[in-house]
Formats: structure tokens, C-alpha cells, sequence
């Protein structure tokens, strides 16, 4: 008889706190809904970031400006200066006389790369069957300058191979070459899931980094603590509403990058869906973390936005590989959470993988989010100072 | 003059109260630049390789030996059959399935020519194809030397042949840190300048602090340049900071005159300054004034030729980066440190920041009303 009384009484106290934690969300709403500029904002900047990055951005090399020095200015030499005006990764901007000139093209920044014809090339060509061309690289940036030698050099190559037509070497290895996922070599395979990542993981950790922190900073904190609410159910019930709004960019992202960027679902749908969710999951409660530990709107900003942005820019993996990096890189980048996001949706959705392939991905990613949220609840202060 | 003087210690005493944010002023981008940079090495190197051999003869083991000893690959994996060697590029432990068919020896002996396959893991179409390259050179090679031993080559290449050499001009030793550090530089000194200057105004319209300005006889210039001249002052610290960090830290020392990179960075934050002012007088509250600056930021940094050629970009999107000053400074820091540029060579870019500068801060004096 006394048991069953307390467990209604049980059922009766978990009614109420069901009911406390839907008003506190309502009043999160009214708080975000009532600000338009606000909310106008967050939903208009990820469709217009991604639009951008997604059509801008590229590790592609086309219509590279480069210099062109012909000492030869014969006909195998005009044949070749042909081959590389064709080609779409090169446009030919100067036509230097010395290589001072060169040098000052350089300087100015007006090529990447200058490409020097020897003279009497064909004559060396026809009657040594040897000659050679120089190519002398901006190595500023040494990426660029090894992408561009080698698509000079294969462009030479195949020049080459068609100037001695049928002509074939005894004991020859021919390559067959196939480019897995990705046969046009888009740069957008890379570059849209990584933005969506570093998108989804900035808007969602900065809306609510501030969220706690304001308000400490504009006093109401005090009336929040004076309610019966639990700390847990305060903090939980401040993401709520942000993850409403992050669902929604969640979802117009996906749709951009299908429809407009050529990204392909290759894998389950439903797999992409579940993954976006745990990562905003894990966004949000990165941000509520930083509220929590922090003292001033200004501070969780900075926090937030300068301290998360080149950090999940270049330990992501999808700007620099993470296998080239140095060992203690390498680990440094665990910690942040776009590097397994990236992961899974590049996965998922371009090589098709299924739920087996990425497990340990996911469950890191949740991992973390506990983690942020416990740290979030224990950093917590129930008293004001 | 006076009433100048009088807001800027007003300025310089709300600053010097929040050490906080002081600390994060000076410490974020000092941390950031000494590990990040460790970071951003695009070398195509360590490429992986898993072998599929079909033809287990004393050829193809002699192809493995010399791709094992080339500095770029690394036999990771063997397998039986192309499908299992699949699983391996899907773990991504493997990014090059190299199929060495059966009868490869014979083929090539008997045949006089055979096929090797390469299926290439171009998620990342860029650093497959610079691998793929690199495995067929390497392919070449290892081709030229089994002709060799088959017949005597005559003195005379028997076909034509171009020779490719190659030089690597300003950065032989192709460095990414000395391509990275003053870009990455640019990027935080362009964070700590625009994101303060961009919080400021918002944040006593918040607290309502405005309201006192508002109503004293300060004119709006000298509101503005109260709000500048500190900012200014702590980007330049922060400069010196990252210049001192990129020198004692990297060894890198500018090929070209430092004078050159302060001056320019003299005009470059009153652009900066100016734009975080506009920003800071259009948006409603800290938060708004947040996402606005994110989201310049975000195209700053990712359309700014850090790191992707602005050159391979749409047309439309390369129009967009000539609004964007952090490509002018990027730009010059590098013209700068590494090539050893001239003023004349930096003058162009000097006065695109010049007239962004002006164009601004009047836009922001003008935006800001003594109005509620």
C-alpha cells in the first residue's frame, strides 16, 4: 500500500519536472525566435558559406598563369607552346626574353611557373633525339609548385608521345590507371564535406557558447537559479531550441551539396541523417562547455570562434592530409571533432560505406559529447559570486 | 585633441580591467602560430601502397623492391586478390592498389609489352594524381632499366626524348613552414583585430553604455578614432609577437625590408579596424555582431590564398577576393619575406588597403548615429 502511494508520488515528481523543463524550453524559444535579425542570420549564413566554399574553393590546378622563355621559336617548340595553351591547367601571360625577366614576373606575382625552351630544340630533338626543357617553379607555395611541375611535365609527356606517333620501344610496361570515387579529380569530393563539417561545427558550438554566459553577464542568471529546476535540466534545456535551428541548417546544407555542389549519397541516408545529428550533438555541447567555464560573452566568443576556427581548419584533415603530418600533429588532431566527422561522411557518402566501417568513428564522436556535457554540468555554478 | 586624449584613456582603462580577454588577445594567436604551422604539410609523401601480385616472379619482385625504396611509397599491405586490396583503400590504409597481372614477366619477355594497373584513391583528386605520377615515373624508370638488360641500347636514344629539369625558385628547400607561418600570421593578426573592433560599440550598446556617450559633446570622429587607435596599437603587438615567434621559433628571417611589412600592416588594421566598426554599428547585440563576423571571417581566411589557388577559382569567385584585404596581406607578407619584393612591387596592394581603409572607417563614422 505505502509503496504503490510512493510510486505515484515518484511518477507524480517526474510529471512536474517533464512539465518545468518543456516551460523553460518554451521560454528558450521565445528568447531566440523573438530576436529575426538573429535568427535571420543563422539560417541564411551556412546556405550562403556553403554556396561559396562550395563552388570557390579547389585544390585543382586550371588556367595557371605561367611564363613561357622560347629560345628556340621553331616549329617543334611552337608545337609544344600549343600543347600547354590547350591544355585548361596552364594560360600563357608572358613571353620573358631573360630570365631577369623571369625573376621579375615572379616578384610581382603575375606566374607561377616558367617553362624555358632551349634553343635549337627541334634540331636537337631530330638529330641527338635529345633535349630539354626547363622549368623553373614559385616554390612560395610548394604544394602548388610540385602540382604544377608534374602537370607540365605529363603535359610535355604526352606531347611527346604523340610528336613520335606510332613508334612504339620493344619491352614496353604500359599503365592503366583508374581513379577510384572520384574519376574527374573534383575538388568538391574534399572540400564540401569538410566545410559542412567546419560550418555545422562553428555556428553550432558559437550559438551556444554564449547562451549560459549571457546570462551571467545580464543578471538573470539569478532567477534561473532561484527555480526548482536541476542543474542538468537547465543546461539541457538551454540546447534544446539550438538544436531545432541546427537540424534545419543540418538538412538545407545536405540538400545544397546534393542538388547543387554534386556531392553523391553513395552510402545509407539514413546513416548521413544519424551522423549530422550526433555532430551537431557534439557541436552544441562543445559551445555549452565553453559557457559554462567562461565569465564574460566576449571571452566565450573569442573562445569559440578564434580559438575553434584555424584549429578545425588545419587539423581536420581535409585542407592537409593527416598522414603527412607530424607524429605529434597527428595526435593533437584526435581532439578535434570535425577530423571524425569528416571522416565518416567522406566514407559514407563518396566510397558508400555502411555502419560497420565507421562505428569507432561515431563512437568517439559520442564519446566526446559526454564528455563535453559532463564537464558542462560539473563546471556549473549554482551560486552566484 | 583633449577630448581625444580623454576617451582614449577611457578605452585603455576598460581594456587594461578585463585581463581575460587581454590574456586571450595576446595568447591565441601565439599558441596557434607555434603549433599550427607543424600542421600544414602538403608534401605528397608516405603514400601507401598495397600490392595485389599475380605474378610472383623474380620482375615483379624487383618493381617492388625499387617503388619500397623510392622516398615517397610505402608497401603497406599485400593481398591475395583486387577485392580484398579494396577494403584497404576503404579503410584508408592503402592509397594506391598497385596489380601486377599474372604472366607480367612473361608477357613482357615473350609479348614485348605488358600491363600493370593502378587504381588510385582520389577522394583527394589533387594528391592522387600527384601520386599516381609518382608511381608511374618511378614505373618508367624500372622499365628503362629491364630494357637495358634485355638488348644493348644504341648511344642514341632510339626515339626522341624530352628532359625535364626542374628548379624550385625563392624556397629550394620547399619549406611549408616558411610558406605557412606568415599567412597563418596574417590570419590571426586579421582575427584579433576585426572580431575586438567588431564587439566593441555592440557591447556598450548592450550594457547601455552608449547612451552616456551619446549624450556628452564627443563628436562621432572622435568616438570612432577613440575606438581605433588602441586596437591599432594592439595589432601591432600582436604583429611583433608573431614576427618575434616566426624568427626565434622558425629562423624565418625576411629576405625583403621588415619597414615594408609594418608599414603596410600600419594601413592594413585601420582597413580591418574600419570593417569591425561597420560591423559593430550595424549589428544589434554582441551575438548578431558575432555571426557577422564569422561569416566575413570564414571567406577571409578560406578565399584569402592561404592555402587554395585563388587562381583556379570561378571567375565570379576570384571577383570576390578582390574585396577580400587578407589576400592583399598574404600576398605581400609573402612578396616580402621570401621573395625580397620591392615597395614598387608591394604599391599596388598598398593602395587597394589604403582606399579599403578610407572607404570604411568613413562608411562606419557615417553608419554610427547618436541615436538609441
Amino acid at each position: 500500500m505505502k509503496f504503490s502511494r510512493n510510486s505515484q508520488e515518484v511518477q507524480k515528481e517526474q510529471q512536474i519536472n517533464m512539465y518545468q523543463f518543456l516551460v523553460f524550453v518554451r521560454k528558450e524559444f521565445y528568447h531566440i525566435f523573438r530576436d529575426r535579425k538573429s535568427l535571420l542570420i543563422i539560417f541564411a549564413l551556412p546556405i550562403a558559406q556553403m554556396l561559396i566554399f562550395g563552388f570557390a574553393l579547389t585544390n585543382e590546378i586550371k588556367n595557371t598563369e605561367i611564363a613561357i622563355m622560347d629560345g628556340a621559336n621553331d616549329e617543334a617548340s611552337h608545337n609544344l607552346i600549343e600543347e600547354l595553351n590547350a591544355s585548361r591547367y596552364f594560360e600563357i601571360v608572358a613571353t620573358p626574353n631573360t630570365i631577369d625577366e623571369i625573376d621579375k614576373a615572379f616578384k610581382a606575382d603575375e606566374i607561377k611557373l616558367a617553362i624555358i625552351i632551349p634553343p635549337q630544340f627541334k634540331e636537337n630533338l631530330l638529330h641527338n633525339n635529345s633535349a630539354s626543357i626547363q622549368l623553373l617553379a614559385d616554390a612560395t607555395d610548394p604544394n602548388t609548385a610540385t602540382t604544377l611541375e608534374v602537370y607540365a611535365g605529363s603535359v610535355i609527356r604526352d606531347y611527346q608521345n604523340n610528336a613520335n606517333g606510332a613508334f612504339k620501344l620493344p619491352y614496353t610496361i604500359t599503365n592503366e590507371i583508374r581513379m577510384l570515387y572520384n574519376p574527374q579529380l573534383k575538388g568538391a569530393y574534399l572540400f564540401v564535406p569538410g566545410v559542412m563539417g567546419m560550418i555545422l561545427l562553428l555556428i553550432s558550438a558559437m550559438m551556444t557558447s554564449i547562451s549560459i554566459v549571457r546570462e551571467k553577464e545580464l543578471n538573470t542568471m539569478e532567477i534561473l537559479l532561484a527555480s526548482p529546476l536541476k542543474p542538468m535540466v537547465l543546461i539541457l534545456s538551454k540546447a534544446v531550441p539550438y538544436m531545432v535551428i541546427s537540424l534545419i541548417n543540418v538538412s538545407t546544407i545536405l540538400i545544397i551539396s546534393v542538388t547543387l555542389l554534386d556531392l553523391p549519397i553513395n552510402g545509407s541516408i539514413f546513416l548521413v541523417l544519424g551522423v549530422c545529428f550526433l555532430f551537431i550533438t557534439t557541436a552544441l555541447s562543445l559551445g555549452l562547455m565553453i559557457s559554462n567555464i567562461t565569465d564574460s560573452q566576449q571571452t566565450a566568443m573569442f573562445i569559440s570562434l578564434m580559438g575553434l576556427m584555424l584549429p578545425t581548419l588545419i587539423l581536420s584533415g581535409f585542407m592537409f592530409p593527416i598522414e603527412n603530418m607530424p607524429v605529434p600533429m597527428q595526435v593533437l588532431s584526435n581532439i578535434v571533432p570535425t577530423k571524425w566527422f569528416f571522416i565518416i561522411i567522406k566514407d559514407v557518402m563518396i566510397k558508400g560505406l555502411g555502419f560497420n566501417s565507421v562505428w569507432k568513428e561515431i563512437l568517439i564522436l559520442f564519446g566526446m559529447t559526454v564528455f563535453f556535457l559532463t564537464i558542462s554540468w560539473r563546471k556549473f555554478k549554482i551560486r552566484l559570486e | 585633441m583633449k577630448m581625444l586624449l580623454v576617451i582614449l584613456r577611457k578605452e585603455f582603462q576598460q581594456i587594461r580591467r578585463n585581463p581575460a580577454i587581454l590574456r586571450i588577445i595576446f595568447m591565441m594567436p601565439a599558441v596557434q602560430l607555434l603549433v599550427l604551422p607543424l600542421a600544414a604539410d602538403y608534401e605528397v609523401k608516405n603514400v601507401n601502397l598495397c600490392i595485389v601480385d599475380q605474378d610472383h616472379s623474380s620482375y615483379s619482385q624487383l618493381l617492388l623492391t625499387k617503388l619500397a625504396a623510392s622516398e615517397y611509397f610505402i608497401i603497406k599491405d599485400v593481398a591475395d586478390s583486387y577485392d580484398e586490396a579494396l577494403g584497404s583503400i576503404e579503410k584508408d590504409e592503402a592509397d594506391i592498389i598497385l596489380t601486377i597481372p599474372p604472366h607480367f614477366e612473361k608477357d613482357l619477355i615473350k609479348e614485348n609489352g605488358s600491363e600493370l594497373s593502378l587504381a588510385v584513391n582520389a577522394v583527394n583528386g589533387a594528391k592522387g594524381n600527384i601520386g599516381a605520377s609518382y608511381a608511374v615515373n618511378i614505373i618508367n624508370e624500372y622499365n628503362q632499366e629491364i630494357r637495358e638488360q634485355l638488348i644493348t641500347m644504341p648511344k642514341v636514344n632510339p626515339v626522341p626524348v624530352i628532359n625535364v629539369t626542374y628548379s624550385n625558385w625563392y624556397n629550394p628547400g620547399m619549406s611549408y613552414t616558411l610558406f605557412m607561418v606568415p599567412g597563418i600570421l596574417v590570419i590571426l593578426l586579421t582575427m584579433v583585430g576585426s572580431f575586438l573592433s567588431a564587439l566593441n560599440i555592440v557591447h556598450e550598446k548592450e550594457v547601455g553604455t552608449i547612451e552616456q556617450i551619446n549624450v556628452s559633446p564627443i563628436k562621432k570622429y572622435q568616438f570612432i578614432l577613440g575606438k581605433l587607435i588602441p586596437f591599432w596599437i594592439i595589432g601591432f603587438i600582436v604583429l611583433t609577437i608573431g614576427l618575434g615567434i616566426a624568427r626565434f621559433v622558425y629562423g624565418i628571417i625576411p629576405e625583403g625590408n621588415i619597414g615594408l611589412i609594418y608599414l603596410f600592416a600600419a594601413v592594413y588594421l585601420l582597413a580591418l579596424l574600419g570593417i569591425g566598426l561597420l560591423i559593430s554599428t550595424i549589428a544589434e547585440s554582441q551575438q548578431q555582431a558575432m555571426f557577422i563576423s564569422f561569416f566575413f571571417m570564414m571567406i577571409f581566411i578560406l578565399m584569402g590564398g592561404l592555402y587554395t589557388s585563388i587562381d583556379s577559382m570561378p571567375y565570379w569567385a576570384q571577383v570576390i577576393t578582390w574585396f577580400n584585404p587578407v589576400k592583399y596581406f598574404i600576398e605581400v607578407m609573402r612578396m616580402i619575406v621570401m621573395k625580397d619584393s620591392s615597395f614598387s612591387d608591394i604599391s599596388h596592394n598598398l593602395l587597394i588597403i589604403g582606399i579599403m581603409a578610407i572607404v570604411f572607417n568613413t562608411w562606419a563614422v557615417l553608419k554610427y548615429r547618436k541615436r538609441v
